[in-house]
């Protein structure tokens, strides 16, 4: 369960946008966090919060697979995404490292930017104080929550090695 | 029993299961697992951190430094470093850089590490470009490529296949990027979101192997999984000197197993350009003769082949590079480098006032050799225009082939092939 203030962005955000190349010669995620969004809007980091959300349109995190993209936006202080849908491999890079994503289309046309917005995470639920209404989450399939609620891939692969 | 689509015989096979279908979450075993030395870095911190002494097998862990290679600056050099000492460490016998490297996705199958039917998963998008040998390959991000190395397996959510079935014989000029830009242009950038893209119809039979890895590599763009193309005698005919094991032929999926078939008719297609900033804005090149470029890029893993450079070099030779214009030419290995030195290409692009570099990703992901400054718009044969993605924000890509390339390099305006 979390809240915070929501930054909004359109359709097709991709990650050249989120964290552009050049600064891709780093995996340290403080110095990636200091970029985020830096290929859309330069001033993000300077003016978000920590524990802030991002609300987006369609295939959230299209192009290329650098991880450096929810790594950055997560050491940022993002406290999760929200989307239409996201882009294949930074829907799985998310889950992989345990950025929370949720996919509704209710919230991504419903909140505008700067609305107050609570996440409930186990529930599913994301509600709009600001506009007082809540909108509809779909649901993760069994796995995915089950690699959300290991805290990633690494710790679930490691869990199950030891199984084996 | 319902017959299963291409990809999902490829994906049952490596999950050790009968029979999949589309939305199974299932755990495939994989035949190669590679990353570059951008996402590499990632995958191997979090492979030791979670205790990894060994990867799962030293043949199938590729590691190439293609990215900001030759190093840019001491940063991209350690990038390296690490994926070299990494290399060392674990005897991998798959490390790439300098001269015996490229750019991955024009290496890998060079090398003969991709047969049909495999499972490949690369830290790096443009993996989907193998899918054009008829294997399922897939781009992953860093943890995936981590826990690959420790397990062997990575998870997928089996996706339903799209067919597209391209008939007609192909317009001088007209190639696998024009192929793909087309269908991108028809679905958009998400019209394949999740889903497989598979490749088939009279006009791929007779499809260079070249332009298939140019098609399967920006699947992507239409946000797919893969880009399959299903292994025929075109197939065989490059596999023949470079992979020993056996593989098999593979048909076209059955139309029951797939979600949807789209016929696309090339007969009388013009050479397609994407207009910035999506690769899904595509228009034929005539309705773009009024854009005046500042640069041409020729390279990359999408079209810096061969063939590509040769098809530039038959449009410029005997003619210069308009005199406002950079023309930047990378060929992606230095096996096609090489190639092309022997057979005179190089001399003509040099003599037409081209520069020609070293093998890198460098300028298609705006890392080095050749950024673009604000205001400034590029002609490119890379497979992204997003903004910034090639330097400044305020700096416009056009993609397209690298005739049209070649042709607008010299006209200094966007520019069809014929009308030069």
């Amino acid at each position: 369960m979390f809240e915070g203030k929501a930054w909004t962005f359109g359709d097709d955000v991709n990650t050249d946008e989120i964290i552009p190349a050049r600064f891709l010669v780093t995996s340290d995620p403080v110095e990636l966090g200091q970029h985020c969004m830096a290929g859309l809007d330069p001033t993000f980091v300077e003016v978000m919060e920590r524990g802030d959300l991002i609300v987006a349109g369609e295939n959230f995190g299209c192009g290329s697979s650098r991880e450096h993209a929810p790594i950055s936006i997560k050491a940022a202080g993002i406290a999760c995404v929200i989307a239409k849908s996201f882009a294949r491999i930074f829907y799985r890079n998310a889950i992989n490292i345990g950025l929370p994503i949720l996919v509704s289309e209710s919230a991504s046309q419903g909140i505008r930017k700067g609305d107050w917005i609570k996440v409930d995470l186990a529930e599913g639920r994301i509600e709009n104080e600001t506009l007082k209404t809540s909108y509809r989450t779909e649901s993760f399939p069994p796995f995915m929550q089950e690699l959300m609620e290991a805290g990633g891939l690494m710790p679930w692969v490691a869990r199950r090695m030891e199984i084996r | 029993m319902r017959e299963m689509s291409l990809v999902e015989q490829i994906l049952s096979r490596a999950a050790g299961e009968s029979e999949v279908s589309p939305g199974q979450l299932i755990n495939a075993r994989v035949d190669l697992a590679f990353g570059n030395d951008i996402t590499a870095p990632i995958a191997i911190r979090e492979f030791e951190a979670w205790g990894g002494r060994e990867v799962f097998d030293k043949n199938k862990v590729a590691l190439i430094a293609d990215h900001f290679t030759p190093a840019k600056d001491i940063q991209s050099a350690e990038q390296v470093k690490r994926l070299r000492d990494f290399a060392r460490a674990q005897g991998l016998v798959h490390f790439y850089e300098g001269a015996q490297g490229g750019v991955e996705h024009a290496l890998l199958p060079d090398l003969g590490l991709i047969a049909p039917g495999d499972v490949v998963i690369g830290a790096d998008s443009h993996s989907c470009t193998h899918g054009a040998l008829g294997a399922f390959a897939t781009g992953v991000g860093s943890t995936d490529l981590a826990a690959a190395m420790l397990t062997a397996e990575v998870w997928f959510r089996v996706p339903e296949t799209l067919q597209f079935v391209f008939t007609g014989e192909r317009p001088k000029w007209i190639c696998g990027k024009d192929l793909i830009l087309n269908v991108i242009g028809r679905i958009g950038v998400s019209g394949a979101l999740y889903k497989a893209m598979e490749f088939v119809g009279d006009t791929l039979s007779s499809l260079p192997m070249e332009d298939r890895f140019t098609m399967s590599n920006m699947a992507i763009e239409a946000g797919a999984k893969a880009g399959i193309i299903p292994a025929d005698e075109v197939t065989s005919a490059y596999l023949k000197t470079r992979v020993k094991r056996p593989w098999k032929g593979q048909k076209p999926s059955d139309l029951q197993s797939v979600a949807s078939v789209m016929e696309i008719d090339v007969s009388r297609m013009r050479p397609q350009v994407a207009c910035p900033p999506s690769p899904g804005h595509v228009q034929p090149v005539d309705e773009l003769e009024h854009v005046s470029v500042d640069q041409v890029f020729i390279g990359s893993c999408t079209n810096g082949r061969f063939s590509d450079l040769a098809q530039a070099a038959s449009l410029l030779k005997g003619r210069k590079v308009a005199p406002h214009v950079r023309l930047i030419v990378l060929p992606a290995t230095q096996e096609i480098y090489a190639q092309c030195l022997k057979q005179g290409i190089l001399d003509v692009l040099v003599d037409a006032g081209g520069v020609v570099g070293p093998p890198t990703c460098g300028p298609c992901l705006g890392g080095h050799m050749g950024v673009l400054a604000s205001g400034e718009v590029a002609v490119s044969t890379t497979n992204r225009n997003f903004v910034g993605r090639m330097g400044h924000l305020e700096s416009q890509i056009y993609l397209s082939s690298p005739a049209v390339a070649a042709a607008t390099a010299v006209k200094g305006r966007i520019t069809a092939p014929d009308k030069l």
